[in-house]
């Protein structure tokens, strides 16, 4: 079964590749090329119709989902909700990729932090909203210090040099919580926060579906977040050097606008986005190091949204969320199941194929 | 030692620029601007026009180049230590060569960021964007389009008008006329003399263009291998016989062929 996908995706990036290359290649070799594509095409799809696959695959999901929709509408609320906070990573990453050109590497850590601090100040005898606030300054004085240590010395250096730098903070900030906090995993403060622990049973369709307040909490706080950092980027003063930032470093800075300042500030951001993104997270399952792994994710969401665009992470953490849960739920059993760990990076991939400046990424503007 | 009498605004002391801990760019540029003038840099490609200006500016740190020896004061205060942004609220900035506008920000951000150090309110601010699109008024025609949509004039324009929304008394500026029509270099240069009388702006500017800077600018400096070779009143310099055989391309004779080449090269080497 799997090997006949394969095949089929074989023959498809053949035919891709006949008709995007057709300079590169010799007229009859591009012929040639399509027509075995095609046929190769053909005879698998009379083969898998004899094995009844196609059926399987393009038939019986739908057919499902018409029969029990309150399930469908249950598995898309599962996959918003994820979505949800995927882009809310992803965010994390636009901002300092928006400003600095940097992808950070160590968003996905910082999350994680941004949670354990948390949790380990409350355990420490600070009480909830309190924790809350010291988390924040942390994070706060967690940006100035990889601006003044990491970022200023390795100024105009090569982007892949910066990355390594944050593959580095990665690695210090996994030592360095470990040794404040502990390696063992803890449970978020959710009630202590104030946050909704109960669920909504709605009666639909024929059907129940269920719904965690927690879980509209969290989209309810993405939401804000994002409109909050939207008109941030566009409306303000900082704003607009921030964005100018993103354009073109040197005349920033020929026009006065500090590097270092924009830099804090971006930390700063991706660091409330990381708080949040940690505490949603950490309510969901528990606050541990393996969340820095899940913020990975994000990877397929950029690809999807673009790098510079906060609605592409918004729209691309949706697609993945909701996307992988549909192809866990309705196509999942055709292949054994798990397609959800491997699916948002097939989705990617296509995707790069295609438009590889994701759905919103930068124009790239070319004077003609 | 200022020109004409006058205070100058910004002096530049024998000052030697290394890139990169090791490659020597200039080697003692000494230059005055006094207040409220014009002055050209000239020289041709990698003499140390760019550099100059931007060792004055400070942009210099972040492409690894050091001012490692001399001085450079800017109304009257040591400027060499300061980052670009203080010296722009001090009021000296610098128009890049190439333009640089903010390809994604439409062109009234654009104008906007240079207003990024003021902090005297929305107000004066406003009012500065009013002048520009006064000076500039295929600007205001065009200040919702992206930057890099509009044409390299337009971008001139708007990479001069982000400069002046930083209320300067200083401009430097690097090749304004690069990749240009006749016509709008022109345009451009009126409009910096126009910036120069009425709003009182000083200007450093580095040209390839020696015609038409030694146009519009008082005084200009000659540069040649990071030195300067000649200085003087910019009537003078179009008088002068070397610059008009080597940057201005008209010579005492009518007519000069190819034969002539190892006589240039002769004569270059007295210059240097």
């Amino acid at each position: 079964m799997v090997l006949w996908i394969l095949l089929v995706l074989a023959a498809g990036a053949a035919v891709y590749y006949g008709i995007r290359f057709e300079g590169s290649l010799k007229q009859r070799d591009r012929h040639a090329m399509i027509a075995l594509s095609a046929i190769t095409v053909v005879i698998l799809g009379v083969q898998l119709y004899r094995a009844e696959l196609l059926g399987e695959i393009f038939i019986e999901p739908f057919a499902f989902m018409g029969e029990a929709p309150d399930l469908f509408v249950q598995v898309l609320w599962q996959g918003f909700v994820d979505g949800t906070l995927y882009a809310l990573i992803a965010l994390g990453f636009v901002l300092i990729f928006k400003a600095s050109g940097v992808f950070n590497f160590a968003q996905g850590i910082m999350v994680v932090f941004g949670a354990l601090s948390l949790v380990g100040l409350h355990a420490a005898g600070v009480p909830a909203w309190g924790a809350l606030v010291l988390a924040l300054v942390i994070m706060g004085v967690l940006a100035v210090g990889v601006e003044r240590i990491v970022l200023r010395p390795l100024v105009n250096q090569e982007p892949i040099i910066l990355f390594m730098a944050t593959i580095g903070l990665w690695y210090f900030l996994i030592g360095f919580g470990e040794l404040i906090f502990g390696g063992e995993p803890k449970v978020m403060i959710t009630e202590q926060l104030g946050l909704p622990t109960g669920r909504w049973r709605f009666d639909i369709l024929g059907g129940r579906v269920n719904v965690n307040q927690l879980d509209v909490a969290a989209a309810a706080i993405a939401v804000l977040l994002v409109t909050g950092l939207g008109i941030f980027f566009n409306k303000t003063r900082i704003g607009r050097a921030l964005r100018a930032v993103a354009d073109d470093h040197q005349a920033a800075m020929s026009v006065g606008i500090s590097l270092n300042q924009i830099w804090r500030i971006v930390w700063f951001a991706a660091g409330i986005v990381a708080l949040a993104t940690g505490i949603m997270w950490g309510a969901k399952s528990d606050v541990s190091f393996a969340l820095a792994i899940v913020a990975l994710k994000a990877l397929p969401v950029l690809i999807l949204g673009g790098f510079t665009s906060i609605p592409g992470a918004i729209v691309g953490g949706l697609i993945i969320g909701i996307g992988e849960k549909m192809a866990e739920f309705y196509w999942g059993p055709l292949v054994g199941g798990s397609i959800e760990s491997w699916f948002p990076y097939f989705l990617a991939l296509i995707f790069l194929l295609f438009r590889p400046q994701g759905l919103f990424g930068d124009k790239i503007i070319d004077r003609i | 030692m200022s020109e004409n009498g006058s205070t100058s605004v910004l002096s530049v002391n024998n000052i030697e620029v290394i890139y990169d801990h090791v490659i020597l760019v200039l080697k003692g540029v000494s230059l005055e601007v006094p207040e409220g003038g014009i002055v050209a840099l000239l020289g041709a490609n990698g003499a140390g026009k760019t550099t100059t200006l931007k060792a004055i500016s400070n942009l210099l740190h972040a492409e690894r180049g050091e001012v490692t020896k001399g001085s450079i004061e800017f109304k009257g205060d040591q400027i060499d230590r300061l980052n670009p942004n203080e010296l722009v609220r001090r009021g000296c900035i610098q128009v890049m060569e190439g333009r640089h506008c903010f390809e994604h920000l439409t062109v009234e951000e654009n104008l906007m960021t240079g207003a990024f150090t003021r902090k005297d309110g929305r107000a004066k601010i406003a009012a500065d964007l009013d002048l520009v699109y006064s000076y500039f008024p295929r600007l205001r025609d065009r200040k919702t389009s992206l930057a890099g949509y509009i044409s390299g004039g337009e971008q001139q324009m708007c990479a001069i008008g982000r400069a002046l929304m930083s209320r300067p008394d200083m401009i430097l500026l690097d090749e304004p006329s690069m990749g240009l029509a006749p016509q709008l270099v022109e345009e451009i240069f009126e409009i910096v003399k126009r910036l120069n009388e009425e709003e009182q702006v000083s200007f450093l500017l580095a040209e390839q263009n020696t015609n038409v800077a030694l146009k519009y600018a008082k005084y200009g400096y000659i540069l040649e291998n990071g030195r300067v070779v000649m200085d003087g009143e910019a009537a003078q310099l179009r008088e002068n016989e070397d610059v008009k055989e080597f940057y201005l391309g008209i010579s005492g004779d009518n007519r000069r062929s190819f034969k002539n080449v190892k006589h240039y090269k002769r004569r270059k080497r007295w210059l240097a």
